[in-house]
């Protein structure tokens, strides 16, 4: 069985230790912050200023001047600053913030990264995402295994318009978990697989080489 | 010291707009945009415009309504996803586009209001937003040469501002105005609370009144884009 949507932002949340700043992208990586374990310190970054994310407000309590990088309403926590979007853009660029989570269309096995575009298609444009993957500690990629005609995702070299190069740490597919030598030469190292999915399976929907760990 | 309140939005922005101008506009979404300085933006009837804003607001409210008028030559903007009239101009070749990462046009326009001429950044190596901007190689790493952004005008929202033009922000709806506001040649704020010159505190100002040539209270609609909430647990 595959992994669902919720199973992927768990699998994720294992990616954040006690004290780390974190920046979660739109979609299945929103989910990580129901995840994050009890008794753990986690402090969300919002790209458009903010940090210290809280909960969704009650209903009749939404703030249109407090919303999140997704443009939803949310709250504010006792230890939340509000900021710039120079000053944002700083903490991330600058390096001081620990973890980012956010989707993709393609990546591959040197850790490039495409996310923002699709010629002729989709003109909605990058926003943050080329800055935090140029900028933050760790990437991370919680993504689909393969597209919604079956193509597949993790790719030897990117077909769409690149969002970063050698930025990816880890990728997450509903298939499997996957480390990336961004810097290196070695081959994507498959590190766990969904329960009842076959090494075949994996293969047969992967481009990029990889050696099972 | 000359006058810097204005009684309206329309008066604020008179003398200060023409056809092909660049203009500035702070938010993002719809948090924290000028509201009423966008409406007179597109009654001034200025066209052929170049408006740098993180987004293009949507179909019906924000810097959507200049679209809708075709006052919008270019946009440089980040994300402008949530706007249908946008990509229908941009696929017809009506409307030119310069996305930047957003992290390089907030700080394009710190640095262009802070008289920087350029700076080297790691966002966007190796894509297209690199093609024929020079790179340079620091501790080994390569970086990216951007340029600093200056206005003809600017047009930001603040929270509170006193007669000076001394503002603050509230919560997220700072964003990219404090950076728009000193990179615009004229800059206009608009505020939903006027004060007297010293009711606000000197330690909470967030843009200096330096950077403000004229201040317009306005009433505000803010428009929420995704109202998200959660239920209230049971007692």
């Amino acid at each position: 069985m595959p992994w669902t949507r919720d199973d992927l932002a768990k699998i994720a949340a294992r990616e954040l230790r006690d004290g780390f700043y974190v920046n979660l992208g739109i979609g299945i990586p929103t989910l990580v912050a129901n995840y994050i374990p009890q008794g753990m310190e986690v402090t969300l970054q919002s790209e458009n200023g903010m940090l210290g994310m809280g909960p969704f407000p009650y209903e009749g309590e939404e703030d249109p001047d407090l919303i999140n990088a997704g443009k939803q309403t949310i709250t504010a926590l006792p230890k939340t600053s509000f900021f710039s979007s120079a000053d944002s853009f700083g903490m991330i660029r600058g390096g001081h913030i620990d973890l980012s989570i956010l989707g993709a269309m393609e990546v591959t096995d040197r850790g490039d990264l495409a996310n923002w575009m699709v010629p002729g298609k989709m003109v909605k444009g990058m926003g943050g995402a080329m800055d935090l993957v140029a900028g933050v500690k760790k990437v991370v990629v919680v993504m689909e295994h393969t597209s919604k005609d079956g193509a597949p995702k993790l790719l030897k070299k990117c077909t769409l318009p690149l969002t970063g190069v050698n930025v990816v740490d880890l990728v997450i597919t509903d298939l499997g978990v996957f480390a990336i030598d961004k810097h290196g030469q070695a081959s994507i190292r498959l590190l766990e697989r969904a329960e009842g999915v076959s090494l075949d399976e994996i293969k047969a929907k992967t481009e990029a080489p990889f050696v099972a760990a | 010291m000359a006058n810097k309140v204005y009684a309206n939005a329309k008066s604020a922005l008179e003398g200060l707009t023409f056809d092909g101008m660049m203009v500035m506009s702070g938010g993002f979404g719809l948090c924290g945009i000028p509201e009423n300085l966008i409406l007179a933006l597109r009654d001034s009837g200025a066209k052929n415009l170049t408006v740098i804003s993180n987004n293009a607001g949507v179909d019906d409210w924000g810097l959507g309504l200049l679209l809708e008028t075709k006052q919008i030559k270019k946009m440089i903007s980040s994300y402008v996803g949530e706007n249908k009239e946008f990509a229908r101009q941009f696929l017809a070749g009506e409307l030119e586009l310069e996305f930047n990462p957003q992290g390089t046009l907030a700080e394009r326009c710190r640095a262009g209001g802070a008289g920087i001429a350029g700076f080297y950044t790691k966002t966007g190596v190796g894509t297209l937003v690199a093609e024929g901007k020079e790179t340079k190689i620091f501790n080994g790493e390569t970086y990216l040469l951007e340029t600093g952004l200056v206005a003809d005008l600017s047009i930001v929202k603040a929270w509170k501002g006193d007669k000076e033009g001394n503002l603050i922000y509230r919560e997220t709806a700072r964003n990219f105005n404090p950076m728009m506001a000193t990179a615009g040649k004229k800059c206009v704020a608009e505020v939903e609370i006027l004060v007297e010159t010293g009711d606000l505190d000197p330690n909470a100002i967030h843009t200096p009144g330096i950077f403000i040539d004229r201040i317009v209270q306005g009433s505000f609609e803010k428009r929420i884009e995704q109202r998200t909430t959660r239920k209230r647990e049971k007692a």
